[in-house]
């Protein structure tokens, strides 16, 4: 293909293309929603930042308190319009979190941002409210296995305690997330009958949940996969209420995630620079980007109200603190073409 | 609804291997083809009969050509720009050649240093040689999705390019997301655009990982009805245009991908995996792959 100049740093038109994509510093063009609409697919979508929480607790490195809350406080102005801050859960079992008191009471609060932390039992709701928490996640899997080997218990048992999380909370006036892991494949059970995940799903909804994140904890959907499991959980839960929340451990998430959104899914979980590998993959990869995702938003006219370069900016300083190589693609690509310093 | 069958067209030992910063010897080169030819893809693009002075990590062209083993049923496409190289190619045992077009004045003035035009009448004396040995032509329209050079590039231009080449007797276009830019939206927009010009069992998708959108915009591409992806082993090939960024879409997480769609390729995984394997020890560096990174089995 003949000789091709390999720095293009010089390359205006280049830069010109990318800031359109990347939509640098300005919210979504006017004409966007309709292009969206026009293809059946969603004017807006949520997206759920889980990078301080889901990310962290999969990384090898031990994140300082400071530089926690200034990830967090970074990611705040991004326009996401949720971040998952933490967890309060046992430091024996959950060393990454053991700070979640003074995370949570050390945060900006900005208006019109939600910071959700997860809360496996009553003990730990009572603490993560007592530590200024307005809203909780409770975490439930469609595989026996899992659930036993994760939290020593089956499903049904995890389920009583997730509610007396929901009571505790409804009587707060604390809205409560249910996540349902394992959603298309479990690394113990292997293959996950949709119809389950529905059942739990189903459960999670019921006790009170206002949206249940379908987790695909491995990584191994595909947008067939993916498909089966939204068409048996929209059976039981309304479209409104479902998020998907995609590993990228087989390079599958945005195939999947487009798959959900195409199927009228308007929430999408992930984790700023892809934080957070894979506990049941040495070396492989976890979370999907959250750059990633909103490249691939903003290009299909989706809504999202966040800022992809300050989302870029906010995983620069994330991995520069862990001393890792960005996960996400698009961070890649963007700061060695020059268009972004 | 999606196609029942995909092929799949491996481009890992030319488009792969030229961008890859380590020259791998001739050897390597011709056991790697080898052993894709044992995993089932029907097509695997071979080399490129270009001048060395421009690519010297092809310059084994003919002795890789002539090295191989030649799998019936598997067809070894080479690129070839100019009549020059067709004849070597020809020469050389081809049976199936390549040409590269673009939707870009610029792209094409700085890659092959004259017009669309002209690199097209270039093309012409290609088509006629080709014909006239029986041998079928693959056209490739680079920068579909945006060019590295001239940004956005319009959808009606990689309509005219693609009818352009088909009209001169290529059987198959490539269309080529170059630098990786394109998203599901930008993708659908443009195949829309080219299926008024080519009908779509002409078409095959050439997608770039740059950005992480490839699968996603391949996704879109099979749901339009285009039955034909390219993609090159561990995802061998970073990007000319970004530094340290990836380029070619892996064989691997496309197949991963189809088999989880049940869409036929008739491609062995684990021997793809494997064949990953050996290129990347032989090349000195991790796969691009995830498939392969990850080690759980479902």
């Amino acid at each position: 293909m003949g000789t091709v100049p390999s720095a293009l740093k010089h390359c205006l038109s280049y830069q010109h293309l990318l800031k359109e994509q990347l939509w640098i510093g300005e919210p979504a063009a006017p004409q966007a929603g309709q292009e969206s609409q026009a293809s059946g697919l969603p004017e807006y979508v949520k997206i759920v930042e889980v990078g301080p929480r889901d990310g962290l607790q999969n990384e090898k490195v031990i994140v300082p308190t400071g530089i926690k809350i200034e990830l967090i406080n970074r990611l705040s102005k991004t326009g996401l319009p949720a971040v998952e801050v933490t967890s309060f859960v046992s430091s024996k079992w959950v060393p990454q979190m053991a700070d979640h008191k003074e995370v949570m009471r050390g945060i900006e609060r900005h208006p019109g941002v939600r910071y959700p932390v997860l809360t496996p039992n009553l003990q730990g709701f009572h603490s993560a409210i007592a530590a200024g928490a307005t809203e909780v996640s409770v975490f439930g899997a469609a595989s026996e296995s899992f659930s036993k080997m994760n939290i020593n218990c089956s499903i049904e048992e995890s389920i009583e305690k997730f509610e007396e999380v929901a009571k505790s909370a409804r009587n707060m006036n604390i809205p409560v997330r249910g996540y349902v892991s394992c959603a298309l494949g479990c690394p113990y059970e292997g293959n996950i009958v949709p119809a389950k995940v529905a059942e739990v799903s189903k459960r999670l909804y019921s006790m009170g949940c206002y949206e249940i994140s379908l987790g695909d904890t491995i990584g191994v959907g595909t947008p067939g996969s993916m498909k089966r499991m939204l068409e048996a959980v929209m059976k039981e839960i309304p479209l409104s209420a479902l998020a998907v929340h995609c590993h990228d451990t087989y390079g599958q998430a945005l195939a999947n995630i487009l798959t959900a959104i195409q199927m009228g899914v308007a929430v999408v979980d992930s984790s700023v620079a892809g934080l957070g590998g894979c506990p049941y993959a040495k070396g492989a990869t976890g979370n999907v980007a959250t750059e990633d995702v909103i490249y691939m938003l903003n290009g299909l006219g989706i809504n999202t109200g966040v800022n992809l370069y300050a989302v870029m900016e906010a995983g620069n300083f994330i991995c520069t603190a862990l001393n890792k190589k960005t996960n996400s693609k698009v961070a890649q690509a963007s700061f060695n073409t020059g268009a972004i310093n | 609804a999606f196609p029942k069958r995909v092929k799949v067209v491996e481009v890992g030992p030319r488009d792969g291997l030229q961008n890859e910063k380590n020259v791998v010897p001739t050897p390597v080169k011709i056991n790697l083809i080898n052993m894709l030819s044992e995993t089932g893809l029907q097509v695997i693009e071979a080399t490129s009969f270009v001048s060395p002075k421009w690519v010297p990590q092809m310059a084994d062209h003919t002795e890789v050509m002539q090295g191989i083993n030649k799998l019936p049923g598997i067809s070894y496409p080479v690129l070839t720009p100019n009549l020059k190289g067709f004849q070597a190619a020809v020469a050389a045992g081809a049976k199936e050649v390549s040409i590269f077009g673009a939707a870009s004045e610029l792209f094409t003035k700085k890659n092959i240093n004259c017009s669309i035009e002209e690199s097209l009448e270039r093309f012409d004396e290609v088509m006629r040689a080709a014909r006239a040995a029986s041998i079928p032509v693959r056209g490739y329209v680079s920068c579909v999705l945006g060019c590295p050079y001239e940004g956005k590039i319009s959808a009606a231009k990689v309509a005219e390019v693609s009818k352009k080449m088909y009209s001169m007797g290529c059987y198959e276009i490539s269309l080529g997301d170059t630098i990786g830019i394109g998203t599901p939206g930008s993708m659908k927009e443009m195949l829309t655009a080219v299926m008024k010009e080519v009908p779509v069992g002409a078409l095959a998708v050439h997608c770039h990982d740059t950005y992480g959108q490839a699968l996603a915009n391949i996704l879109v591409a099979l749901q339009m009805g285009v039955s034909v992806v390219d993609a090159s082993v561990a995802g061998l090939g970073g990007c000319p245009y970004a530094q340290g960024a990836s380029g070619n879409v892996a064989t691997e997480d496309l197949v991963y991908m189809l088999n989880g769609l049940g869409i036929h390729t008739g491609v062995d995984l684990q021997k793809l995996m494997d064949t990953g394997t050996f290129i990347c020890n032989a090349l000195n560096r991790r796969t691009n792959s995830k498939v392969s990174q990850a080690s759980c089995r479902l």
